[in-house]
């Protein structure tokens, strides 16, 4: 196979992409938002749950999509948990730059390392969409708007 | 330009078997197909959203614009009585591509999708009321769908939707059920973009007609494919696109017969489609000017007639036998492939094969075979509707045109055993 493939098709990206974690709908969750992709036609349901003192305790998704969209809303569901609002807008800042900039920097901070695997989409720009379709869900659902599209 | 064209690619007059197809020459007709993509021959299979341009189609249009360009309808001087000549010429030569009874039967718009948006809204405007119907079908592309629904949601009108069965047949029996006295308009596709799926045209023709209801069908995917007779068909409107059939892009056709034309108001309000204006009052040319307001796209239609002119020379037999051949040789090497599964298995289809693996999203399969320079498309195909028919959120989709080979269906085959090796 081909380096930037392997790059982009990582371990990593195809187990999160066969098997999501948090795919689920919390009773709890006060924060949902639909996002869905026009070019594709790929959607996701983010289900958060905000606590009183504006921390993430729990993020969870569903919806179907390619390799790459399952698995950065599954890698986005386990970084975010206990991070407040504000260090997750940071951090989407910091991915989106990292899928989209050849000189993004060096990943600081464990989260930002462990989604470093998806920033192999930065050679492949027609897939940065697929990559932050989740986290654009996610800042519509803290945002309190109910959908989000790529566009 | 059609005698370079002849001299160029034409097989032995008479002779249309596939065996006296060509494609090594046609291929040489193709400037772009000696471009490497990731180091890769190019495989172009996504003719389907837009099909490559021959060298007599990129002349003509370059020789238009370096000889023989000024507007047209215009001026009284020499270029541009020469290049309304030429814009007009074209128009005939679409006339008798099409086998219209007149060229006024012939309207240039800027693609398909206008000419859906011009008739939806002129024939709305004369014919169309709270509750009167019009039937379209599963397999339609959104051009053919949205115009519609924004009429539904000006004047109240009813669209009912012809289904299908799951292999993508077009199904006529509940077509004719759908028929009814407050049906007004029938507006169909004549070949499915997403499944190749080839509708039964005629019967669907006459059907409506045994009630008085005309018809529009959708030729964007057959023109490329099936030799279209507007008058044996005896369709009401028919519409099409350039770019699909090897011309430019930025030019449409809508043909309309001309007892249902002289019929329709203007579309929009400009130039060129005027008889007379005053402040009080205007009045307006017959059809086709009618409903071509402001400059056209003059030299994208001689491109289209180049194209056309392309076409013809090859023959229409000769280009569907080497297609067909195609796609029977890919649906046989792509159902070898671990966890893929053709979707759209209809009993007649153009060179279009849309599939979905067990393993892969199209999306990631569009992605991995690009890196081996095959060019298929993935999504919904501007089809929606039918996606949600057949239970996917989208598929991957190989379309075949006259200069593909079946060496690049081993390329595409080859392509996705490891999309498999990678997913599976």
């Amino acid at each position: 196979m081909l380096d930037d493939l392997r790059e982009l098709y990582q371990e990593v990206i195809l187990d999160h992409g066969r098997n999501p974690r948090n795919y689920r709908n919390p009773p709890e969750a006060n924060r949902h938002a639909h996002g869905h992709n026009p070019m594709c036609g790929d959607s996701v349901v983010v289900h958060a749950t905000v606590d009183d003192t504006g921390i993430i305790r729990d993020v969870a998704f569903e919806g179907k999509g390619c390799a790459i969209s399952v698995a950065s809303a599954s890698l986005m569901t386990e970084v975010l948990k206990g991070k407040s609002q504000t260090e997750a807008k940071a951090l989407f800042e910091r991915f989106h730059d990292m899928c989209t900039k050849d000189h993004a920097g060096d990943p600081d901070g464990e989260e930002l390392e462990r989604l470093q695997v998806l920033a192999g989409v930065r050679e492949f720009p027609m897939r940065v969409k697929c990559a932050t379709l989740a986290w654009h869900t996610l800042s519509a659902a803290m945002a309190g708007a109910d959908d989000a599209t790529t566009e | 330009m059609s005698e370079a064209a002849t001299r160029r690619i034409a097989p032995a007059p008479g002779d249309n078997s596939a065996a006296a197809f060509d494609v090594a020459r046609v291929r040489a007709d193709f400037p772009i197909l000696t471009q490497e993509v990731f180091g890769h021959p190019l495989v172009y299979l996504d003719s389907a959203a837009s099909a490559q341009k021959p060298r007599q189609v990129i002349e003509a249009m370059s020789h238009a614009y370096e000889t023989c360009y000024a507007n047209v309808h215009r001026g009284v001087h020499r270029m541009s009585q020469l290049t309304t000549d030429a814009f007009e010429s074209g128009r005939e030569t679409v006339a008798r591509f099409l086998n219209a009874s007149s060229a006024d039967e012939i309207v240039f718009t800027r693609n398909a999708t206008e000419a859906f948006n011009l008739l939806a809204n002129c024939f709305a405007s004369v014919n169309l009321g709270h509750g009167d119907e019009v039937i379209i079908s599963t397999l339609e592309h959104h051009a053919n769908i949205v115009p519609w629904q924004l009429v539904r949601d000006r004047l109240g009108i009813v669209l009912r939707i012809v289904p299908i069965d799951d292999d993508g047949n077009f199904l006529l029996d509940a077509y004719e059920a759908l028929l009814g006295p407050r049906t007004k308009l029938v507006a169909v596709t004549h070949v499915s973009n997403a499944l190749g799926t080839v509708v039964p045209i005629k019967q669907v023709i006459e059907r409506a007609h045994a009630r008085n209801v005309p018809v529009l069908v959708d030729g964007c995917q057959a023109m490329p494919h099936i030799k279209v007779d507007v008058q044996a068909l005896d369709a009401d409107f028919y519409v099409f696109t350039g770019h699909k059939l090897y011309g430019p892009t930025g030019i449409g056709v809508f043909y309309g017969k001309s007892e249902l034309l002289k019929d329709l108001p203007p579309y929009q309000g400009g130039g060129e489609m005027i008889a007379s204006v005053t402040f009080e009052k205007t009045t307006f040319k017959p059809p086709p000017h009618r409903f071509e307001a402001g400059t056209p796209p003059i030299v994208e239609v001689i491109g289209l007639a180049a194209a056309i002119d392309y076409v013809q020379a090859l023959g229409h037999d000769a280009i569907a036998a080497h297609e067909n051949g195609l796609r029977s040789y890919a649906e046989t090497r792509l159902a070898q492939v671990p966890g893929l599964h053709i979707v759209g298995t209809a009993r007649e289809k153009a060179s279009i094969v849309s599939f979905v693996m067990d393993s892969a999203h199209p999306h990631d399969i569009g992605t991995i075979v690009d890196r081996t320079g095959v060019a298929v498309r993935t999504g919904h195909h501007c089809a929606q509707p039918l996606m949600q028919r057949l239970g996917v959120a989208a598929t991957a989709r190989a379309s075949f045109g006259v200069y593909n080979t079946r060496d690049e269906v081993d390329v595409l085959a080859q392509a996705l055993e490891s999309v498999h090796e990678i997913f599976g």
